[in-house]
């Protein structure tokens, strides 16, 4: 079996002095495509897929928010054109979904899976990330200043906050959608007045209480979903994990937040399990999500 | 500081000495050898041979290369050798060799994690301070970035290895197992043309390489000569569908997912350097096409060649001094070896960035 005459040692050629390779620093900037003009084009995000900017769209008043996937120059352009138009296809597929059966999702205003663009209609408002932000601050100072009065009010919006927040997901995961990359950046909560000039789907938005002080921002507002690019269409057999993967990166952004918030994710899983009817499965497999943790044991 | 390193995870077993001559300094490599199980094509390397080779080599190659190395058993500080993860049967005549000599030369034996042996190689021979790491070899594919004293796994394999499934993919086609598999689908890729739709898949960091084995025998069906001309697989334009162009096609899908979820990483954690480390590192298209991405977001890959990336003594005796040198050595009752060791389970007390 093993003929250790018949074969040689193999030596290896010493170490040789590092060679890292130059780093390019004229980076190279991508350019969109037409209609859109570079002028009033600002840059919101860049992710490892998209890059996500702000700009109009037919009219000049239309707010919308531009996701285009640029070429990447690493891959084969005909495995390129493949998977940009699969997975703009997807996304407004899964957006029109959602936004047809009442989940509060950005509307999709066109596509050019050519030329790598996905246009969505701008949705007014900040992130639930933000008001976490601002939330657990004020419970800092407030702890500081030995001062619980004006807390109360607050902590029922915000739990209020928590439930729709619940709800929402509830919603989404009764129609077969997991929406892939959960973190509370992707929640918004939707500016009550910027419902005015548009016909979005869904109940009207709560009218803002300002009883609890003009320091305090209004948590009133529609829950609103956004960035679907990693979001799926549940399949059947699986959609229990699929979903409790959702709320598991949801609960794990409210803990890196802060330690104070992770009670209020209480209040989104109960929430939950009151909004439909598969919620009972999914609360269970979470538990096996948290001990799991993020990864199962590798094999190989 | 000077170590000797055994390695023997999967059908390599190799034997390294280095020297860590004061930390401010490079370590210098005084022996590098290694001897590999080759299996016949069509078959994959079982437990059972290959631990066979590596007990009929092991002495030999610890021998030379401590001759080779020109160091007094007295220099030598500290027996590394690779704890896992890894093939059970291989790790064990590894780690048996390994307490042998370090009971008879009375030396502290250091039990080395393999993955973060492959990144901490990287590190010192690329000078990359602080890059996301791809490891990618037969048995592990994994995204890695350093933070607070552990190398964190991001994105990983949610199935078979990226080795494995381009070894399993050769397999199939019947391409030889000499040098190593990975290599000759390199060089046939070279040829091919016509890229054939290979499952992709993505899933946020992870990916998944399954599908691409059952595509892989109904394709190699499909250009079977045998079959009549009509019957057999043709690309849009017509033209027979080779074996080249199936490797080529292998290579341009699974190193575009190795690449995406490169990518993901960095933008989440910021990072503009790539490192990557592992056999499968060695193949020049995956290198090129993580330098494109790189170039893209303004930073810049690093990768070492075959003598490097694919496994070694030295990167075990390199990574097992680092941790010698913090006071970690491995008791005899616990020099067993483990075929699951996470790399994230080190405790990385070299680094205090």
């Amino acid at each position: 079996m093993v003929s250790p005459a018949a074969a040689t040692i193999e030596p290896i050629a010493p170490l040789r002095p590092p060679t890292p390779p130059p780093s390019n620093p004229s980076r190279p900037l991508h350019t969109l495509p037409p209609p859109f003009t570079s002028s009033n084009l600002q840059l919101l995000a860049q992710g490892a897929e998209a890059l996500v900017y702000k700009t109009t769209f037919l009219t000049p008043n239309t707010p919308c928010v531009v996701k285009y996937r640029p070429p990447k120059p690493y891959r084969h352009p005909t495995l390129d054109r493949r998977l940009t138009k699969a997975r703009i296809l997807a996304e407004a597929r899964v957006l029109v979904r959602a936004g047809r059966e009442g989940v509060s999702v950005p509307r999709v205003l066109g596509a050019d899976w050519e030329a790598g663009w996905l246009v969505l209609g701008w949705v007014e408002g900040g992130s639930v990330r933000a008001v976490l932000d601002g939330w657990t601050e004020r419970v800092k100072n407030r702890r500081k200043a030995y001062e619980a009065s004006t807390g109360h009010a607050e902590e029922k919006e915000m739990l209020d906050l928590m439930s729709r927040i619940g709800s929402c997901i509830g919603h989404l995961h009764s129609i077969g959608i997991a929406h892939g990359d959960l973190t509370t950046s992707n929640i918004m909560l939707k500016s009550p007045s910027a419902d005015l000039n548009s016909t979005t789907n869904g109940q009207a938005a709560v009218p803002s209480s300002t009883s609890s002080g003009s320091a305090i921002p209004s948590l009133a507002g529609q829950i609103t979903l956004i960035d679907f690019g990693l979001a799926s269409h549940m399949v059947p057999h699986s959609a229990d994990e699929e979903g409790a993967v959702d709320l598991y990166v949801l609960e794990r952004a409210f803990s890196a937040t802060h330690p104070a918030a992770e009670p209020l994710f209480a209040e989104v899983l109960k929430a939950y399990g009151q909004s439909w009817k598969g919620a009972k499965g999914v609360l269970k497999r979470l538990e096996d999500v948290r001990l799991r943790g993020r990864k199962r044991s590798m094999l190989g | 500081m000077i170590a000797i390193g055994l390695e023997g995870s999967a059908n390599k077993i190799a034997v390294g000495v280095i020297s860590h001559p004061h930390p401010s300094k490079p370590p210098i490599v005084l022996a590098n050898l290694r001897h590999t199980y080759n299996s016949p094509p069509g078959e994959g390397f079982q437990p059972k041979e290959t631990a066979l080779h590596h007990r009929a080599w092991v002495v030999r190659l610890i021998k030379q290369a401590v001759k080779q190395a020109g160091v007094k058993i007295e220099d030598i500080d500290c027996v590394c050798y690779t704890k896992g993860p890894g093939m059970f049967a291989p790790l064990q005549s590894t780690a048996l060799a390994a307490r042998t000599i370090a009971l008879l030369w009375k030396k502290p034996l250091v039990g080395v994690n393999h993955c973060v042996g492959h990144i901490e190689m990287g590190r010192a021979i690329t000078g990359a301070n602080n890059p996301v790491v791809l490891y990618v070899s037969g048995g592990n594919t994994q995204v890695i970035a350093y933070s607070a004293n552990r190398y964190r796994i991001f994105g990983e394999t949610l199935d078979i290895a990226i080795g494995n499934c381009i070894d399993r993919f050769a397999r199939v086609l019947m391409i030889p197992n000499d040098p190593f598999p990975g290599y000759n689908v390199e060089q046939l890729a070279k040829h091919g043309k016509h890229l054939v739709d290979i499952p992709y898949t993505v899933k946020g960091m992870d990916a998944s390489f399954t599908g691409i084995l059952a595509a892989a025998e109904l394709l190699a069906k499909g250009i079977d000569e045998k079959l009549p001309p009509e019957k057999r697989l043709k690309t849009e334009s017509g033209e027979l569908v080779t074996k080249e162009d199936l490797c080529f096609s292998l290579q341009e899908t699974v190193f575009a997912i190795l690449v995406e979820i490169t990518e993901r990483a960095m933008a989440h954690v910021g990072a503009t350097q790539v490192l990557v480390v592992g056999g499968v590192g060695s193949n020049v298209r995956l290198q090129q096409m993580m330098g494109l991405m790189a170039r893209d977001r303004g930073g810049s890959v690093f990768a070492t060649d075959e003598r490097f990336c694919i496994d070694n003594g030295i990167m075990i005796a390199h990574a097992g001094l680092l941790e010698w040198g913090t006071g970690v050595t491995t008791p005899l009752e616990d020099s067993g070896c483990t075929q699951r060791f996470r790399t994230d389970e080190v405790y990385v007390g070299w680094r205090d960035d």
